[in-house]
């Protein structure tokens, strides 16, 4: 009986501090768009809402299009886009605040002699125009493309980079970027992508137009294989004092190792 | 006193009841939220293009859904797997009940229960690493990820429940039939072969059911050894299963992609119920034979 007693007596207590989290909320900021941002936007809003309790984070995975969008209609604090707004946009009244960059290298085995392609030949290696290593300075090898699967925000970055939405000739389609790199290193004749920041010694990321993908060449936008990640605001009408409190956390240099934790470069 | 055990004796049998409904009540639940799920994305499609389509490209600009690449690939793959996994697990059944030396038996035994231990996705790790490179090594291929490695991984994966329920079967045919069979003569292996073993044979096939079971529900360690592009199925090809069709596109999908894969899944889910029904009516058959 007593045992019973000291169950219900901690279950009390428990359901006790749940119900002291849920009172405190007295602001909230709300964030819609590119479903690419998730992690970076994922890892802000967590940490946010651990420095400012009581304020409700939220995030809507919809596309850069339907984020734009809601901001525009008032849906939302800040919109996310991950390209740049373009000129009919911006003079609709609204802002780009670059949040991050997000460069995407394309690796290849380290026993692969090819070491430089640029932007046009990978898009014709991805549509199956060139199928074989020797017409681009390599052995004498079928090339086994080996991409992401259909949805993810990798996939979807390189493949409008490169403008090959929609006709890439996959062989191997994987559901992470550590599957990505286990396959191409695993297989000489193989070539992938993926997030900068997850490349490792195991496979060797080619250089593109003569440029190796690095922080700094994203950042300066000689490494072409790459985008960024756009807050999206409204010029003339002013954020709630919470979201606008969100803003400053996102741009503080305080928030690029949680960036570049999600795998991006950060713009500050 | 007496009211008071009586009372108890109420209380603990609905205990027991409620428990043993919560099982029943998940089978309907899922089953509920399968069919109304996965109805209305067959609707939009068409019964037809969906199952009979041969074309799966669920984010592009003309979006199709077409799942008979998947159908394909998880009836050859399971085909396949059950080819290569029944006689070795048949041959080590046999071997394990009859013939095996106590300690061997025991050691074995154990070994085969570490197998079915293994957790799925360190099966696909090993497939990725070993098999994998070696299948591309060995038969000059561009890639390993294919059918074949997908069919060899399922067909280990296997294996421990064929052995296991063969296994028992075997052994529960009555001591009197083989002592027949070889006081009449009969060598011990035309004894196993000829009596023990048809004598346990619905059994066997249970075993054999259960397999394919196993086989058509994995997802990771295919997932991971199978290259997931949705062509057509062939052996080095890189193919893509009902599972591993659903696993690879649910996490970012949306719309009518994400129906789909609820469809995908409630045809899978028909699969596993027909597998089901082959093993129970084996079971019964069991039962009624003996």
């Amino acid at each position: 009986m007593k045992k019973f007693a000291s169950l219900m007596l901690a279950a009390a207590l428990a359901l006790s501090v749940m119900a002291g989290c849920a009172q405190k909320t007295s602001g909230a900021v709300t964030t819609d768009g590119s479903t690419s941002m998730e992690k970076v936007i994922g890892a802000l809003g967590e940490a946010f809402e651990a420095q400012n309790s009581g304020v409700a984070f939220t995030y809507n995975p919809t596309g850069s299009g339907s984020g734009i969008q809601a901001v525009q209609e008032g849906r939302c604090d800040i919109g996310l886009s991950s390209r740049a707004l373009k000129e009919d946009e911006k003079s609709s009244g609204l802002t780009e605040t670059i949040l991050a960059y997000d460069g995407i290298a394309v690796i290849v085995n380290p026993d692969n002699p090819v070491s430089d392609l640029n932007v046009d030949t990978i898009a014709k290696i991805y549509t199956g125009k060139i199928t074989n290593w020797k017409d681009v300075g390599g052995q004498d090898a079928e090339i086994v493309l080996i991409g992401r699967e259909a949805g993810s925000g990798t996939r979807d970055g390189f493949e409008s980079i490169t403008d090959t939405e929609d006709a890439c000739q996959y062989r191997q389609e994987l559901t992470s970027t550590g599957d990505v790199i286990t396959a191409v290193s695993q297989n000489p004749d193989a070539i992938g992508y993926a997030s900068l920041a997850s490349v490792k010694d195991t496979v060797r990321a080619v250089t593109v137009g003569g440029v190796a993908p690095t922080e700094d060449t994203v950042k300066d936008g000689s490494y072409v294989i790459q985008r960024p990640f756009v807050l999206v605001t409204k010029t003339d009408a002013p954020l709630s004092e919470p979201a606008q409190k969100f803003f400053d956390f996102a741009i503080s240099p305080d928030a690029a190792e949680l960036i570049s934790g999600a795998g991006a470069v950060a713009a500050n | 006193m007496e009211r008071k055990k009586q009372l108890l004796e109420t209380a603990v049998h609905g205990i027991f009841l409620v428990l043993g409904l919560v099982t029943v009540g998940c089978v309907l639940l899922i089953t509920a939220y399968l069919v109304a799920s996965g109805i209305p994305a067959i609707r939009r499609i068409g019964l037809l293009p969906f199952l009979l389509g041969d074309r799966w490209e669920s984010t592009a600009a003309q979006p199709s859904y077409g799942i008979l690449p998947f159908i394909l690939t998880s009836v050859y793959g399971t085909a396949g797997a059950i080819l290569f996994g029944v006689p070795v697990g048949f041959f080590a059944a046999v071997y394990l009940a009859k013939m095996a030396p106590a300690k061997v038996k025991a050691v074995a035994g154990s070994a085969v229960s570490l197998l079915a231990g293994i957790p799925s996705v360190v099966y696909g790790l090993v497939g990725m690493l070993v098999l994998v490179p070696g299948i591309r090594r060995l038969f000059h291929v561009p890639d390993g990820a294919s059918l074949l490695a997908a069919i060899i991984v399922l067909a280990i994966m296997i294996l421990p429940s064929i052995i296991k329920v063969s296994i028992t079967a075997l052994e529960a045919v009555p001591q009197e039939y083989e002592d027949a069979s070889l006081a009449l003569g009969a060598t011990p292996t035309e004894t196993w072969f000829r009596v023990s073993v048809p004598a346990a044979r619905s059994g066997i096939a249970a075993a054999v059911v259960l397999g394919v079971g196993r086989a058509i529900g994995e997802a990771m360690a295919v997932m991971m050894v199978s290259g997931n592009a949705a062509n057509m199925p062939a052996l080095f090809e890189s193919v893509r299963f009902l599972t591993t069709a659903v696993a690879s596109e649910m996490s970012y999908s949306s719309g009518l992609q994400r129906q789909a894969l609820f469809s995908i899944a409630l045809v899978l889910f028909l699969f596993i119920m027909l597998i089901n029904a082959a093993l129970n009516f084996f079971l019964k058959r069991d039962k009624e034979g003996s």
